[in-house]
């Protein structure tokens, strides 16, 4: 930061400072054969030397106040100063209004810090009020769409007090923005999951909505995973759903190769043969098929999970014409 | 086969495609691995008249590492509340490294945690600062590595004990401090702390695996907590604590495995923290050292014992060696960033995991022999026996009994 330099000139040292004199600054104590010593600026030494001297005093005061304004500045991940500000701020009953605009500045400056957003939810959480959270992170989100920070906090703020109403649209516009957004996608399964809910309707049009986003850019992972995410929800599985199925399967024969599909027929092959609902797409012997041209071609870097995959069908296929076998033999026991 | 070095054009046949939807990510995505290409074809060019290559600068790292240890330039202000951490991730590339500080450096730096630790139990980040689950996980770790009596003993476990059930919530997660944020490292940083230093009680972990697997995600890796976005530093404490907890069981290991998976980079060969995300070193270990520890829970189920791991072993080496290295020692993020010292750590954490895989069978090391690094113990990322030592002297002496009245 430029202004936590020594290049300061207008700034005055707290022990230049006549209205800190009754204060005797504490040095930090490393000990006699310190490790990790960090070259900390004039400023930055002052500083802490008279925040550890208050610390231990214990004295609670606006000039306090102003002096974790300033240790913040120099280092906003000092949790310590952050919780003492929170202390103080309960025992002078300072206007907590004013505080939000503070902590916004700062995150404006440090958006992905974590000290900084949980000081901004105390904050909400004693003022039960949530109404610039929205646009705060919405803000950041602007900034960085994928800020995890940022997005923790909405989801926080949405969930404590209900504020799903407007979120679809503002996930939609997000995932029209960048179809590859995995934290807005990830924000829409949020919605459905805590607000919406999965009720047959919600997921039929959650799976339509995945479906047209992967004919769009079929590689796109963010939206292979949604749809995977939201079949969790379907009573007929990944392997059911005639639509999905379907849709795979056109995928396929337009020579799509994309690894996400080909690793999703899979799973619908996988899931028909635990229930017993083979078929001519849905075989094991596709499944092995598919893992080899992944392992060998589409999706080399994962080749050796490609490989251990192929085992497992390969044992369940086994498996089976063992029972098959066994089957054919009692049946002529019988004859 | 799977761990034969790539050649430069089978990598550029794995170019991002973007079919004609650009949007942020996809040309973050393609301005990187444009980079990276270029790293790979120089690097092929060079390889060509180098069996040793590629080197790790094993000379380079070291002498930054143990300059670090002495003292940082002021630009590492802003951790200044993670000392603690600066100490455990120097010791630990160190060690990795095979190069540890003489004793009596060792001893200093025993005596400097002392002064971190808090009245109250636990470490802060600096002396005089509250304690914390992240600084007290770095010191109890540092500690273990340095493994001596002087360092056991410095601990306080009684108090420590005492701090666990401070950051405790009711539901079984954990704040990082008194006050502060809650999440799953709050989690993972506990367990890890309470298994090694024999201060673990069923009660004060109640909850705690049901609270953990409340964040494994639809995608199948686990978040920071429940909601969010499935993350490669949240999937390893989420796995890390279960298996600790001996409560893997109650996630949904498939989906796990299969998200782990996707996140190793078709070009760059290293790591991304999320899904449609950059490639970055640190996940060389979050997501690397995940592999191992779902080889073992696979095993438990299984007649043979799975002794690989399922991630591109040699990619992720290549990445590392030929795009994290720093020039003057120090690892990176990704080319054109800084160094720094917790990529350092984790980027050889990773390095290492990548070369010994679940630790069965013989170590896969890519490039010259003398590149491969001690190993570690993926649940705690320190070395195995540093682990069971510090573990065997806890037990063997219990923390003294606190006066009831
Ligand atoms: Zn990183």
């Amino acid at each position: 930061m430029s202004d936590s330099g020594d290049s300061d000139i207008a700034w005055t040292l707290y022990k230049d400072r006549p209205e800190w004199k009754d204060i005797t600054p504490v040095s930090e104590d490393d000990g006699p054969n310190p490790v990790v010593v960090i070259a900390h600026s004039e400023k930055f030494e002052d500083v802490y030397d008279y925040f550890r001297a208050v610390l231990k005093k214990n004295e609670k005061s606006e000039r306090v106040l102003q002096l974790t304004k300033d240790a913040v500045e120099l280092n906003p991940a000092n949790y310590t100063v952050w919780q003492y500000r929170r202390d103080l701020l309960k025992a002078l009953g300072t206007d907590l209004r004013s505080e939000l605009d503070y902590v916004e500045s700062v995150i404006k400056q440090s958006p992905k810090n974590y000290q900084v957003w949980h000081h901004r939810r105390v904050l909400v959480e004693w003022l039960q009020d949530p109404t610039l959270e929205l646009e705060l992170t919405g803000d950041a989100l602007l900034q960085d769409p994928k800020n995890y920070h940022a997005w923790q906090h909405r989801q926080w703020a949405i969930k404590t007090f209900g504020l799903f109403s407007k979120e679809m649209a503002f996930v939609d516009n997000l995932i029209t923005e960048d179809v590859r957004n995995n934290s807005a996608w990830n924000q829409r399964y949020f919605v459905v999951n805590n607000h919406l809910g999965w009720s047959d309707l919600n997921v039929q049009r959650e799976i339509c909505y995945a479906m047209e986003k992967i004919k769009f850019v079929k590689n796109n992972e963010s939206a292979w995973n949604y749809l995977r995410g939201v079949l969790l929800h379907d009573k007929r599985g990944l392997s059911g759903n005639a639509v999905v199925t379907s849709f795979c399967e056109d995928l396929y024969k337009n020579k799509c190769r994309s690894p996400y599909l080909l690793a999703f027929i899979i799973d619908i092959c996988d899931e028909a043969i635990k229930k017993g609902e083979l078929s001519c797409f849905h075989n094991p012997d596709r499944a092995i098929e598919l893992c080899t041209a992944l392992a060998t071609k589409y999706d080399k870097i994962r080749s050796k999970y490609w490989n251990y995959i192929s085992e497992k069908f390969k044992i369940a296929k086994n498996e089976q014409e063992e029972k098959e076998k066994q089957q054919e033999n009692g049946d002529k026991m019988d004859d | 086969m799977d761990n034969l070095p790539r050649c430069y054009s089978d990598i550029a046949n794995e170019k991002y495609d973007a079919e004609r939807v650009i949007t942020d990510t996809s040309s973050d995505q393609i301005d990187v691995e444009a980079v990276i290409l270029n790293l790979y074809k120089q690097f092929e060019k060079n390889a060509a008249m180098d069996p040793e290559m590629p080197l790790l600068n094993r000379n380079a790292h070291t002498a930054v590492l143990k300059t670090w240890l002495k003292g940082l330039p002021k630009s590492y202000e802003c951790l200044d509340a993670s000392r603690t951490w600066l100490v455990y991730w120097i010791l630990h590339s160190l060690w990795l490294l095979n190069d540890m500080p003489d004793a009596e450096t060792l001893s200093h730096t025993v005596q400097f945690l002392s002064h971190c630790q808090h009245e109250e139990g636990g470490y802060g980040g600096g002396p005089a600062q509250h304690p914390h689950l992240g600084t007290t996980y770095a010191a109890v770790n540092a500690l273990s590595i340095i493994g001596t009596d002087e360092a056991y003993d410095s601990i306080d476990r009684s108090s420590l004990q005492k701090f666990l059930w401070t950051v405790r919530d009711v539901d079984g997660s954990f704040a990082l401090h008194k006050g502060g944020e809650q999440d799953i490292r709050g989690a993972y940083c506990a367990i890890s702390i309470a298994k090694i230093t024999n201060t673990y009680t069923d009660a004060l972990f109640d909850k705690t695996a049901e609270w953990i697997v409340s964040c494994q995600t639809y995608e199948g890796g686990f978040a920071g907590c429940p909601g969010m976005e499935a993350h490669g530093g949240y999937a390893f404490c989420g796995l890390a604590s279960l298996a600790l907890l001996n409560r893997t069981a109650l996630c949904d290991i498939d989906a796990l495995l299969r998200w782990c998976v996707n996140r190793q980079m078709r070009v760059e060969g290293g790591f991304q923290g999320r899904t449609n995300k950059l490639v970055d070193g640190c996940y060389s270990f979050w997501q690397g050292a995940a592999f191992p520890i779902i080889s073992a829970i696979l095993s438990q189920g299984n007649k043979e014992i799975i002794e690989s791991v399922f991630f591109n072993q040699s990619a992720l080496q290549e990445y590392i060696m030929v795009c994290c290295q720093a020039r003057d020692g120090g690892l990176i993020d990704k080319p054109g960033k800084f160094r720094d010292i917790y990529h350092t750590c984790y980027t050889l954490s990773g390095l290492s995991v990548a070369q010994h895989g679940t630790g069965i069978g013989d170590p896969f090391v890519l490039g010259s022999p003398r590149n491969e690094l001690n190993r570690v113990h993926p649940l705690h990322n320190v070395a195995p026996h540093l682990v069971y030592n510090a573990v065997h002297y806890f037990i063997r002496h219990p923390p003294p009994v606190k006066d009831k009245n």
